[in-house]
């Protein structure tokens, strides 16, 4: 049976299930609940620290609201399955940490290719290979960019609590389901594993979305097609006698193969992206603090934005004039915006689980004269407070 | 179409994916016709067939060229998406079709756990023994002696007995024909997409222009008579050692039983924890 989510019965039995109100829970739970609210019905898995627990709470939860769960023989076969799964009409999820997301990068492609709407949680781990398997870090920022191969668009999307990764899974999937696109969740063990109060909410005042279908047989022929000029086909699932092909060789508009016109593959690479770029106002999303009056500004993501924001408070309380950026959607990455903010500064710092990647991102944006400046940490402990206020410091008096 | 065909298969095809892509003398092709006859005796409608492949020649046999629902995936994981793909529409027949390479190469894993899982997907593994695509390089199927293009002296390498392992991991149905058993070949289909459960059809095919070349074969009529000649009966086989086996093609059914299926007891679990019947069941197929 294909739930969409949003049926009056499904509304009815997520609010018996869980009743609006705090609640204490860990960062992968809540991923995992947001999940459920946005309509996910089908979860393929395979086990892995940091990420288990999203496993473990969707097979426990999932059949509850009439949800699949199946836990596979590895990382590949998982993606391949909540994809085909997708084709069906269920939404979709899988969630893995570094060396499984690794193996997922070939058919991340083809979800990309093929324009399945999945959500792929990345809960990232300390890397390279099996690395510190049980401590959360920030490395994979650049995989979830350009992991798969070949010229692709990719959203990513990077919560900063355990109730940032509720609404934040669930705005995965509403991105996902409107464009046609994989959604990464580029999660870490931290937050993963963190147990924090968080606030779950009335069903009805979760705004979810659903791919659009062909409205008639005609639109059915062009499943990759742009029949309306939102650039975003909409979705012929398989079993409504579409006789629906779908490939990860080049195709066209009717998801033929044909490998051998140029033209085609031109129409159909820039088309993925261009539909990416269309909507990148509704998905871009970020956090600003103290913005409006600062010289130093702090842009940091994921685990590393609160003890940003914490060293903010605690500097600007010392009467240093910095702000703070903190991009929720982590690719597309905002360098509009980011563009503005670093004209107003004389210094960027860019405190990180990792030896500096975001960092390279905003250098694109940055002019010569502006100081730019990492704060980058490795071996499972997250950044502190102090360790931040004190590179916060440094530049106000250098 | 205004060119009337007198090949009754025809109207199981996609026309406009029309001639295929492979080669003369090809095995697939022979499949191709098996599955549509298999489809068209049972009287299936495609409108109930989701398909799907994986990478190389084999994985082309039904797609795009069969008329369904088709989903041409990724080297290997065929079966790990048609998983995804049968949750989802338990009422719908899924198929793979595919390659030796392609299943039991890059993807045995998910082959071996599907029919340990007994999920009802039918899968069509044609073996040829080599992988064709990519230019005749030896494949986990290849005889032993046999030269291919990464062997070019003699496959020091021995293979793997699919149909066998898979009926040992917990597969409902397992059989192996080859393509000079056609009518055999199109019976076990017809039974493995009515099975409840996992169902394997081996299907030993033809490549005489990347494997039969290299291996004094060169004719497709060489091949099949190399089929016949070594193809034994698995009541026979059943008393033979393995080493009187070396080399021979054992046919026949390997397994035909009822285990519980995975999409059946995912239900009834769901069934079970939801204690009624959800939305929408009314409207249910």
């Amino acid at each position: 049976m294909i739930i969409r989510g949003d049926e009056p019965e499904q509304i009815a039995l997520l609010k018996k299930l869980y009743p609006k109100g705090n609640y204490f829970m860990q960062g992968d739970e809540a991923i995992a609940y947001g999940a459920i609210f946005a309509g996910c019905r089908f979860y393929a898995g395979y086990p892995i620290t940091p990420a288990s627990e999203i496993a473990e709470t969707m097979a426990r939860e999932l059949p509850k609201v009439r949800g699949y769960y199946i836990q596979m023989e590895d990382e590949i076969g998982s993606i391949a399955a909540i994809i085909g799964a997708s084709w069906t009409g269920l939404k979709s999820m899988t969630a893995t940490s570094g060396p499984g997301f690794s193996l997922m990068m070939e058919n991340l492609g083809y979800a990309i290719m093929t324009e399945t709407p999945i959500v792929v949680v990345d809960v990232q781990r300390s890397g390279p290979s099996t690395g510190q398997a049980t401590k959360g870090a920030q490395g994979d920022f650049f995989q979830a960019r350009w992991g798969t191969h070949g010229d692709h668009p990719i959203v990513a999307i990077s919560p900063i609590s355990v109730e940032d990764s509720f609404w934040e899974t669930i705005r995965a999937f509403n991105i996902s389901e409107k464009l046609r696109i994989p959604v990464v969740l580029l999660t870490d063990g931290v937050i993963g594993h963190a147990r924090e109060q968080i606030r779950i909410p009335d069903p009805e005042e979760v705004e979810i979305v659903y791919r659009k279908l062909p409205k008639n047989e005609e639109e059915a022929k062009y499943p990759f097609g742009d029949v309306d000029g939102s650039l975003v086909p909409p979705m012929p699932l398989f079993g409504h006698g579409y006789f629906t092909h779908v490939t990860g060789s080049t195709h066209k508009e009717t998801g033929l193969r044909d490998v051998y016109t140029p033209e085609v593959h031109i129409k159909l690479v820039n088309r993925l992206h261009k539909k990416v770029e269309k909507h990148e106002k509704e998905i871009e999303k970020w956090e600003e603090h103290f913005t409006d009056d600062m010289e130093i500004l702090v842009i940091s993501w994921g685990v590393s934005a609160r003890p940003s924001f914490g060293a903010v408070l605690r500097a600007r309380e010392e009467g240093i004039k910095v702000g703070l950026f903190i991009p929720k959607t982590v690719h597309p990455f905002p360098g509009r915006r980011v563009k503005e903010l670093a004209r107003k500064v004389r210094a960027i710092l860019v405190p990180e689980m990792n030896l500096g990647q975001l960092i390279l991102e905003v250098q694109r944006y940055v002019n010569d004269d502006v100081i730019l400046k990492g704060v980058n940490k490795i071996g499972g402990v997250p950044l502190t407070v102090e360790e931040i206020l004190r590179e916060i410091r440094g530049v106000w008096d250098g | 179409m205004a060119e009337k065909t007198k090949y009754k298969m025809a109207r199981y095809l996609r026309k406009e994916a029309l001639p295929t892509a492979l080669c003369p003398g090809c095995g697939g092709g022979t499949v191709l016709n098996a599955f549509a006859n298999a489809i068209d005796q049972l009287k299936l409608d495609p409108r109930d067939l989701v398909v799907v492949s994986g990478i190389g020649c084999s994985a082309w046999i039904a797609s795009p060229y069969f008329l369904a629902d088709t989903l041409h995936t990724t080297h290997g994981r065929a079966i790990a998406f048609a998983t995804g793909v049968k949750v989802g529409l338990p009422d719908k027949k899924v198929v793979v079709i595919s390659g030796d390479g392609d299943l039991a190469g890059i993807g045995g894993n998910h082959l071996i756990h599907a029919a340990r899982r007994n999920i009802d997907i039918t899968v069509i593994l044609v073996n040829n023994f080599i992988y064709g695509m990519t230019g005749g390089q030896v494949a986990p199927t290849t005889p032993f002696g046999a030269r291919t293009t990464t062997t070019p002296y003699r496959n020091i390498e021995h293979p793997l007995n699919i149909a066998e392992v898979i009926a040992e991991a917990g597969a409902s149905y397992v059989a192996r024909w080859t393509t000079a058993h056609v009518y055999q070949l199109i019976e076990s289909m017809k039974k493995a997409l009515q099975v409840k459960g996992f169902s394997l059809v081996e299907a030993i095919s033809q490549c005489p222009v990347q494997f039969g070349r290299r291996n004094k074969m060169k004719e497709p009529a060489e091949m099949l008579r190399w089929f016949l000649k070594n193809s034994i009966p698995i009541s026979k086989a059943k008393n033979m050692s393995r080493e009187e086996l070396e080399g021979k093609f054992v046919i026949g059914e390997f397994v035909n039983r009822q285990r519980p299926e995975f999409t059946e007891e995912l239900n009834k679990l769901i069934e079970e924890l939801t204690g009624q019947s959800g939305p929408g069941d009314e409207n249910a197929d």
